[in-house]
């Protein structure tokens, strides 16, 4: 019953002892947070069943009920994404113990992602508009300072520019929530889809939509608003890329604007129609830039964008098989991207360079990051018994099913695109003759290779999700909350009581 | 009336933000814009005449403007503050680095 | 830290005026900051703001005497050590709840409105976060401030 809260105050006390005492005990910051991150995995595995035994669960912080109380919720959706975000962290944390040993303060880093973690969890977590906008604050406050972990030029750079694109996103989120609570005089979001369902959607909700997809698509890097992604994300650390691109932009971003959009607002058809025309710019435009790029984090991360539009389709199509498809994509694309920036990390981490020209052959020195990228590479791009092409697939069908023919065509050939580059990718970096002085390259150390070939397992089984026991469960519970809409208002006070 | 001044003020942030080539000016334009959403919340649960939400032991209280903005208020300024104070310790690296506040001249990253 | 170039190296800080000036009003200061933490549920402000004004005592003692006795009294070591400390009394105070089967519940007596001790975790909790303010936000200027003394040695 009482577990939810755990989810934020575990990361956060692992935070403050690895600041605390980080820095005497060597070995710590690995240890603790390597723990953390496991028993949360665990914790959100356990709350699947925890939903599935009782529907949607109510915490009331301090005892005092919603709507005059913060209260945590956890339902079908946050425990879908909860479960994405801590395995998925687990595994990072798992790669960063051999990874980060190369920086001098590994103490500072583990602080500062386990508070981003903290954040996070936070985020999926509550039921109040405004604790989600302190959460998120969290989260990105710690993801700035990760960016410039290095202060290199390059990452001081990325840092400022994702630093004041953050900024302002955030405020234009905080000034959505003001209007609202304007109109509403609540914070609690059952209880404002409640008043705004009893008073009328009126004006209020029209003047609000346009500054939530601001705030949460500069948060997500939906296409107009994404200059800051390709700058920040291959900046970090690599633990940090796969952080930042596998869950960040889509907590933050994603799931924020789904909760808000379809279970507070109800916002109209007009309004997805808009998200589905952003997410089939971004998808479109991110895979024609990520052609051109050699340095192989950036060209990751112009994927993250075209990817970013996939999910944003489903959403914008707002059927309910195109909602589950666009979340088993989330989940897909965390564990694939994931997977994708951690390999580049351990080419980085042998060879030195990220430049793709300067690469090649690498398959014959390290196997296992080989394997494993062509396993995240083709699941990304669509191969059939792979995760991605699953997700994809469901999105594309559900678009022919709402008789968006044009949005489906271009979904498919996008895929094509992706594909392109991908095996460019592979073909530059694995394939192919050995690159100059890279004779002397070794494999990536050991928890490094464990945690590539646990994501790429994931991966590979991500197509059993579809099993329909277990897409009851995981995702058709999560879209089911999502479809439900303004309901979501009721069961929230019905299971209070 | 007043509300729509809190909007100037925002758009003169924003406008600072986008149009200025000095860091340190952007910074300047986030924090106005901070200080415009902060304004636009306390006066959005002020009531006319009202005094301020405080108890006292020997007052009876009739009419208070809204408590709940101010207190969500304080937590917004704390994490301005430290936004603020990130921000402006990454300017001071960056300066350190290239030498220059100018971001034209702050260019090793393309595309 | 400019003056202290010009006037030589024996005697860092500002003129004997402002030495005197802080010599006396620093303890205020600070006295000050505490009784807002403390009285934190009864009157306006409370751990932020009261955390504020400690962390400006401080501040004040670095910028008339210099920073080697102002970080004497409080080194940089045991500003971040005062902040994790303050971060893990506050999630303490919300753990203990658990006790009383919730987060966050406030469990000790309520005591009668208007006294001192009174609020049950309120007052613990704004000690928690003066803490934690005061702490980082000292933090945060040294940090500031001697990223520019190394720069002009370099």
């Amino acid at each position: 019953m009482s577990i939810i809260p755990l989810f934020i105050a575990i990361p956060l006390g692992a935070a403050f002892l690895v600041s605390l005492f980080g820095r005497r005990i060597k070995i710590l910051p690995d240890l603790l947070a390597n723990l953390c991150t496991a028993s949360l995995g665990i914790l959100s595995l356990l709350s699947v069943g925890i939903v599935r035994e009782h529907g949607m669960l109510v915490y009331k912080i301090g005892s005092w009920a919603p709507p005059v109380g913060i209260s945590l919720v956890l339902d079908g959706l946050t425990c879908f994404m909860l479960v994405t975000v801590n395995i998925i962290a687990f595994f990072i944390t798992l790669y960063s113990i051999s990874y980060m040993a190369r920086y001098t303060a590994k103490w500072k880093f583990y602080t500062l992602f386990l508070l981003m973690l903290a954040g996070m969890n936070g985020v999926i977590a509550t039921g109040d508009i405004f604790n989600l906008y302190v959460f998120l604050e969290i989260a990105a406050i710690a993801s700035y300072a990760l960016v410039a972990f290095g202060i290199e030029h390059e990452e001081l750079e990325a840092s400022f520019k994702y630093a004041v694109m953050g900024t302002l996103a955030s405020s234009f989120i905080l000034l959505g929530i003001i209007f609202l609570y304007s109109y509403t005089s609540t914070l609690n979001m059952a209880d404002m889809s409640n008043v705004l369902l009893a008073k009328g959607p009126g004006k209020i909700v029209g003047f609000v939509v346009p500054l939530f997809i601001l705030g949460f698509g500069l948060k997500a890097a939906i296409m107009p608003f994404h200059a800051w992604l390709p700058d920040a994300h291959p900046s970090a650390p690599a633990p940090i890329s796969a952080m930042l691109s596998g869950l960040l932009i889509k907590v933050l971003g994603i799931y924020a604007l789904m909760r808000i959009f379809f279970n507070v607002l109800g916002v109209s058809q007009n309004t997805y129609f808009v998200l589905m025309i952003l997410g089939v710019i971004s998808m479109t435009l991110g895979a024609f830039l990520a052609i051109g790029q050699h340095d192989i984090k950036r060209m990751l991360a112009y994927s993250s964008v075209s990817q970013i539009g996939y999910i944003m389709l489903g959403i914008g199509i707002a059927t309910p098989m195109a909602i589950a498809g666009a979340l088993f994509h989330l989940f897909n694309h965390a564990t694939f991207k994931s997977l994708l920036f951690l390999n580049s990390g351990a080419i980085e981490y042998s060879t030195g360079t990220r430049d793709l020209k300067k690469m090649g052959g690498l398959n014959s020195h390290m196997p296992v990051t080989g394997a494993t990228s062509l396993i995240g590479s083709m699941s990304i791009s669509g191969m059939p018994p792979l995760s991605g092409f699953w997700s994809k697939l469901i999105i594309i069908l559900a678009a022919v099913q709402a008789e968006y023919y044009a949005m489906a065509a271009i979904a498919a050939s996008v895929s094509i695109i992706t594909l392109a580059y991908y095996l460019k990718l592979q073909k530059e970096a694995f394939f192919g003759t050995l690159g100059e002085g890279l004779e002397k390259v070794k494999e990536a150390p050991l928890t490094m290779k464990l945690a590539m070939i646990a994501l790429a397992a994931i991966c590979i089984a991500g197509g059993l999700l579809l099993l329909p026991q277990v897409f009851d469960l995981f995702i058709n519970s999560a879209a089911k909350v999502l479809s439900a809409g303004n309901g979501y208002a009721k069961i929230v006070f019905g299971s209070i009581r | 009336m007043i509300y729509f001044l809190c909007m100037v003020l925002f758009a003169i942030g924003l406008y600072g933000v986008l149009r200025k080539r000095n860091l340190i000016k952007i910074i300047i334009g986030l924090i106005i814009i901070e200080y415009a959403t902060h304004l636009l919340f306390i006066l959005v649960g002020y009531r006319k005449g009202g005094r301020s939400p405080i108890l006292a032991p020997d007052q009876e209280i009739l009419k208070i403007v809204d408590p709940l903005p101010q207190a969500l208020i304080l937590t917004a300024i704390v994490i301005g503050l430290a936004v603020t104070a990130l921000i402006v310790a990454i300017a001071m690296r960056v300066y350190d680095r290239y030498g220059t506040f100018d971001i034209t001249k702050i260019r090793r990253l393309k595309g | 830290m400019k003056k202290t170039s010009k006037r030589g190296p024996r005697e860092p800080g500002m003129t004997l005026i402002v030495k005197t000036i802080t010599r006396l009003t620093v303890g205020l200061i600070f006295l000050y900051g505490v009784y807002i933490v403390v009285h934190g549920h009864l009157t306006p402000g409370g751990g932020f703001a009261g955390g504020l004004i400690i962390a400006l005592s401080f501040i004040h003692l670095m910028l008339a005497f210099g920073k080697d006795l102002a970080l004497k009294k409080f080194s940089k070591a045991a500003a971040s050590i005062f902040e994790s400390l303050g971060g893990i009394l506050f999630l303490t105070i919300a753990l203990l709840g658990f006790t009383g089967g919730y987060f966050f519940l406030n469990f000790i007596r309520k005591g009668r409105p208007f006294d001192l001790f009174s609020a049950g975790i309120i007052p613990l909790c704004n000690i928690a976060i003066s803490l934690k303010v005061g702490a980082g936000l000292f933090a945060i200027f040294i940090a500031l401030v001697f990223l520019q003394i190394l720069k002009k040695e370099e």
